[in-house]
């Protein structure tokens, strides 16, 4: 804990809250991420993780509260704008360009980083610094040797890792990974956990997962949310021994 | 890249074929092949906003009528115009009114963008129907073709039907050169990513709108450079220039070809031409079997006619 304090923290919101109609998918929700950290976020299903994220991401506007990156508020900015940011999201519904081929989709994550694409002239796959962003983020999530194949030829599992590859394409600071190991197979799950443990030293991840054997690996914080709303927040080991949590949520995970 | 090395070869003899043609057909024949020229030049300017972008206009006609109506505005009545200007002003006129009109539809997309479009390009073929601006209903006519010089020299005569077929030739592969570079550069790749996706575009950090209007006003242009061609053949131009209907057979020659290969609707103008002339000649209702021909490709060839030849790799150039 000593340690975590003196981290930066990197993404911050201040009551934060979403309704839709009369529902409250984020209801109050302060939470804090910060640099060398994960920050994992659980809860049963409904429980507005996957909002939480489309606020933090700007997909979608918040109805209160506000939402801080460093000492900048990004409250209602738009989703490419806080992409430009730093800010780098990847989504639960796999979420990519399925007649390119892997590469195209990870090359297109990343020349997003270029200062501008209104370039008309040269060919896009000339440009040597984009063309290799997109292929550490391919060997990174697992794809190497599957770089040719177009993304719809995939196997759902190898989809999920161009959708994470596009995410680290673009060379985020900020990560926010919604069940980034859904539809995984074991192994490639692994890989993921893996890499997660590898990137946490340079970046600050926000981490929506069910899986709880890699949330406990890899989380150094836990927030469990609820009805739109936070129940619980803390290191992994004081979450895990909460009754309160336990009877919501771990405690039905716990009996198998 | 093999494929592309094989494109620029099939691209270079047809490019020598076509040369050849004023020396082998006849005038009437090569009239038209400027006409399909023409077309072509309009119909691949709709396939970057159609094919590509996937905004599918209903408008685009607008461009191409306007950039006829400001050469027939600014060409002295029995005097020629002189071309560079008179283009520059016609281009810069498309470009400008591609410009506005993007900046409004682009707010909509799906369904409402085809009906916007539509709408915007209604309202300027009322605009010249209705007032008296240049003819009205009639049009109006560009009596002497644009002379172009370059310091007193001048490199061709519009009035020789072979000189502006091969001048619109140059520019209709002109037009395919730059448009192929352009779809392969970054910006390029923005405009494809959009048509597959363009959520994940925003997300991934660009801001769409932007691309999306780049991409209008470049199309909108390359259909004011065949709207000023198409006016010089014509020597007249009228609102129906600017109409729906001239819209909507782009359009068809897009699904005729297939859509997003620039190939395709070249080649969908080509077909179209060649076919009404041919239907016109049996039958006075030559819609109706050109209505059918239409479907009958519709129905039975997705990718359209150049989905013969490219088969199950036709849209590849979409895929990087």
């Amino acid at each position: 804990m000593a340690e975590a304090a003196a981290r930066e923290t990197v993404l911050r919101t201040e009551a934060l809250s979403r309704r839709f109609g009369g529902l409250a998918a984020v209801d109050n929700v302060a939470l804090e991420c910060r640099m060398g950290e994960v920050h994992a976020v659980i809860g049963p299903n409904g429980a507005g993780k996957t909002t939480l994220i489309n606020l933090l991401s700007g997909d979608l506007p918040p109805s209160a509260g506000r939402v801080f990156l460093r000492d900048r508020e990004i409250t209602g900015l738009r989703s490419d704008a806080i992409s430009r940011l730093g800010v780098g999201r990847s989504y639960q519904k796999t979420n990519v360009f399925l007649p390119f081929t892997a590469f195209e989709n990870a090359r297109v994550a990343a020349q997003s980083r270029l200062p501008s694409s209104m370039r008309f002239f040269r060919s896009a796959r000339t440009y040597r610094q984009v063309n290799e962003a997109a292929e550490r983020a391919l060997v990174q999530a697992g794809l190497e040797g599957r770089e040719g194949i177009p993304v719809s030829a995939l196997s759902h599992g190898e989809q999920r890792q161009v959708e994470i590859a596009m995410t680290l394409a673009t060379g985020p600071s900020t990560l926010l990974l919604d069940e980034p190991l859904a539809g995984m197979g074991a192994e490639e799950s692994a890989r993921i956990v893996e890499l997660l443990q590898k990137l946490v030293a340079g970046h600050a991840i926000l981490l929506v997962e069910h899986d709880m054997d890699a949330v406990f690996a890899v989380a150094d914080v836990l927030t469990v949310m609820v009805n739109g709303a936070v129940l619980a927040s803390g290191p992994p080991e004081a979450i895990r021994s909460n009754p309160e949590v336990q009877e919501a949520y771990l405690g039905t995970e716990e009996a198998h | 890249m093999a494929g592309a090395r094989v494109r620029l070869a099939v691209l270079g003899v047809l490019a020598l074929a076509l040369a050849a043609l004023p020396f082998l057909a006849d005038k009437f024949y090569v009239q038209l092949a400027t006409k399909i020229l023409i077309l072509a030049i309009f119909a691949m300017s709709l396939d970057l906003l159609v094919g590509y972008t996937g905004l599918v206009s209903l408008g685009h006609a607008a461009f191409f009528g306007f950039a006829g109506y400001l050469l027939a505005l600014v060409s002295p009545q029995y005097e020629a115009a002189n071309l560079w200007t008179s283009l520059a002003i016609a281009l810069a006129g498309s470009a400008v009114l591609a410009l506005v009109i993007g900046a409004l539809v682009l707010r909509t997309s799906g369904i409402y963008f085809i009906m916007v479009t539509l709408a915007f390009g209604e309202m300027l073929f009322h605009l010249f129907h209705d007032t008296s601006i240049a003819g009205g209903s009639d049009g109006i006519y560009v009596y002497v073709r644009p002379v172009g010089t370059i310091f007193g020299w001048q490199p061709f005569d519009f009035e020789d039907f072979t000189h502006f077929y091969l001048v619109v030739l140059v520019a209709a592969l002109g037009v395919y050169a730059l448009l192929r570079m352009v779809l392969a550069s970054p910006f390029g790749r923005v405009i494809v990513g959009i048509r597959v996706n363009e959520h994940r575009m925003r997300s991934l950090g660009y801001h769409t709108f932007r691309y999306k209007l780049v991409c209008f006003v470049l199309a909108g242009t390359l259909a004011g450079l065949a709207g000023y061609l198409a006016a010089v053949q014509f020597g007249v131009v009228n609102p129906d220039m600017l109409g729906f209907h001239v819209s909507a057979s782009a359009l068809m020659m897009l699904i005729l070809g297939g859509m997003g290969t620039l190939v395709g609707p070249a080649i969908g103008a080509a077909v179209m031409m060649t076919l009404e002339l041919l239907f016109q000649k049996i039958t006075d209702h030559w819609l109706l079997p050109m209505g059918v021909f239409i479907v009958l490709v519709a129905l039975l060839l997705p990718r359209g006619l150049v989905g013969l030849v490219t088969g199950a790799r036709a849209k590849d150039d979409s895929r990087g």
